[in-house]
């Protein structure tokens, strides 16, 4: 627009001086959004821990009140292997869950596609599932379910199963009706069906369900955790916080926080690289993270 | 339905294909006498659920080899008597009458819609595979056929391309490969180019009608193009709109290959004129 105007008003030379201005602007423009993407962040997370550690020393807060960053840092290092430990336990159960909702927020949903019947008496059970608040079913599970492990997969599995079970049947119930004629005038049956057209067409949908359901598993694992201990099978980062929160080590309370919130980034993180790498070479969404 | 001059009883009433049939190379009444009839649109009604009547009493028969044209306004039920065609909808008065019958899984029946229709998790070769997959063969022992389905509309080279990197001709192209792979009696379109731009239809068009030669197919094309139906056609069924019926079918006594100098010929135009005529006259009748 710019480019046109000048180009009426004045010369040639005045034309393409703006343009070449135009254009470096935009590279400009351009270069510091990349840049600022990472650096803005980085930028607040360094003030903020500043902040933090500024606030202990000027109040000078003893450390069993609010550790400064620095403490917290300290104790990440020396109770690495207390952690660790129990990071592998909440871990291990968080990727179990999200096993066991894949398969049955995956599963439901292909039954459900298959027999309206079987949705319509299921489907607001898998609702009321989902909405009743998993802090008030755990402590049931846990005087019903003998195994602690299978009560704490129970619990992630109940938080975590909808979005897939959800995002699923409606990427099923997503077909391209001319495809659907397709299949139909080339004799598919419904198992080709299935296969070749409803289960493709749902993968996208399943995925996003996928990155919503891996963070839920790990808030599921978390809460059963508070409410059952892991009592027998070894300690799992909730656990430690509350052991850690009755001797009032407040460090290891924000290292094993820290620890968490690393894990839920992690999981969100790899499901999105299996998402854009499932998908990078056909769908749209993988198309405008290319560009 | 033995007779195939039952098809023009309804011509007979009309002056219209008569009147313009004295100038040499305007349309004449159609004879199919000397060709083998596929199949006969019998007397078929159809009526919607919401008793909304979409046909009424059409009659049609499309021969071996024919290139027919269903020519009409939109909602005159040219969509509906394709979709007959092709198995995914029953009449609900008369019948649809194959010569010998016909198996529609084992690929008889091509089809090719209004949108490319392919499968965008699928490379080209997958997408013309489709067929034969359905049918339980592997692509290996089909790689003749998809090769030369893909040569035949001009897309060698492109198998291992998503449709997404295609553009919207190209992706056409794979639509009628696919139509096409499994040789089938009889290739319906439903309007297919109609989405495209005048630049790639007639490129389209003239591309077509060559690989009709070639391959010596019979198709069935709905359109409601007048210009497209005359270039493309042997015979145009001009049909009424709802409920829709033929009101009265055009001979395109035009030689094949046709290409560029027929589109500018004066024949060219006068068909053009009286296929407009025609349709003007539908649409009046039934207004």
């Amino acid at each position: 627009m710019t480019f046109v105007q000048t180009r009426m008003s004045g010369g040639i030379d005045d034309a393409s001086l703006a343009a070449v201005n135009e254009e470096r602007k935009r590279l400009m423009r351009r270069r510091f959004e990349k840049i600022g993407k990472w650096l803005l962040p980085a930028l607040v997370l360094l003030l903020s821990l500043w902040f933090w550690d500024r606030i202990v020393v000027w109040n000078e807060i003893p450390h069993y009140i609010l550790p400064g960053p620095g403490k917290v840092w300290t104790t990440l290092v020396t109770d690495w292997g207390l952690l660790y430990d129990a990071l592998k336990i909440t871990f291990r159960i968080t990727m179990l869950a999200l096993l066991v909702a894949v398969i049955g927020g995956a599963g439901l949903a292909i039954l459900f596609t298959q027999s309206r019947l079987f949705e319509m008496s299921l489907f607001p059970y898998a609702v009321v599932l989902q909405v009743t608040p998993i802090i008030s079913i755990a402590p049931l599970i846990f005087i019903y379910v003998e195994n602690k492990l299978a009560g704490l997969l129970i619990c992630a599995w109940i938080v975590a199963f909808f979005p897939i079970l959800s995002n699923t049947t409606l990427g099923l119930n997503s077909t391209d009706h001319n495809l659907r004629d397709l299949f139909r005038i080339y004799g598919a049956t419904r198992w080709q069906r299935l296969v070749h057209l409803q289960l493709p067409t749902a993968l996208p949908y399943f995925l996003g369900g996928l990155r919503i359901a891996g963070g839920l598993s790990l808030i599921g694992a978390v809460v059963a955790e508070y409410v059952a201990g892991t009592g027998g099978i070894g300690s799992g980062l909730a656990f430690t916080i509350l052991e850690a929160g009755y001797r009032l080590n407040i460090p290891r309370m924000f290292a094993a926080l820290l620890i968490i919130a690393g894990t839920g980034v992690f999981i969100f993180l790899t499901l999105s690289i299996i998402s854009h790498l499932l998908l990078r070479k056909w769908h749209e969404s993988a198309l405008k993270q290319e560009q | 339905m033995d007779d195939p001059l039952v098809v023009h009883s309804r011509l007979s009433v009309l002056p219209l294909s008569l009147s313009l049939s004295s100038i040499d190379g305007t349309p004449t009444l159609v004879d199919t006498h000397n060709q083998e009839k596929l199949l006969a649109v019998n007397s078929v009604g159809k009526v919607f659920s919401k008793g909304v009547v979409a046909l009424e009493d059409m009659q049609l028969t499309i021969n071996e080899g024919d290139f027919l044209s269903l020519l009409g306004p939109s909602g005159c039920g040219k969509s509906t008597i394709l979709r007959m065609i092709a198995g995914l909808m029953e009449p609900t008065t008369g019948r649809i009458e194959w010569e010998g019958g016909v198996e529609q899984s084992n690929g008889s029946i091509g089809v090719v819609f209004q949108e490319p229709t392919l499968m965008p998790w699928a490379t080209v070769e997958k997408n013309v595979w489709l067929p034969f997959r359905l049918q339980g063969k592997t692509m290996r022992s089909m790689r003749n056929e998809i090769d030369e389905a893909l040569h035949l509309v001009g897309l060698d080279g492109f198998a291992g391309s998503y449709p997404r990197a295609l553009s919207g001709g190209m992706k056409m192209r794979v639509a009628i490969a696919r139509a096409l792979a499994t040789s089938p009696r009889v290739i319906l379109m439903d309007e297919p180019f109609a989405a495209l731009d005048e630049i790639t239809r007639f490129k389209l068009n003239n591309d077509l009608l060559e690989l009709k030669a070639k391959i010596g197919c019979t198709i069935l094309f709905v359109t409601h193009s007048v210009f497209e139906s005359v270039f493309l056609s042997d015979r145009i069924a001009v049909m009424t709109s709802r409920p829709g019926r033929v009101h009265s079918e055009i001979a395109v006594n035009e030689p094949y290959p046709r290409n560029e100098t027929f589109r500018t010929s004066a024949s060219y135009s006068s068909y053009c004129r009286t296929t407009s005529e025609a349709l003007e006259n539908s649409i009046s009748e039934a207004v």
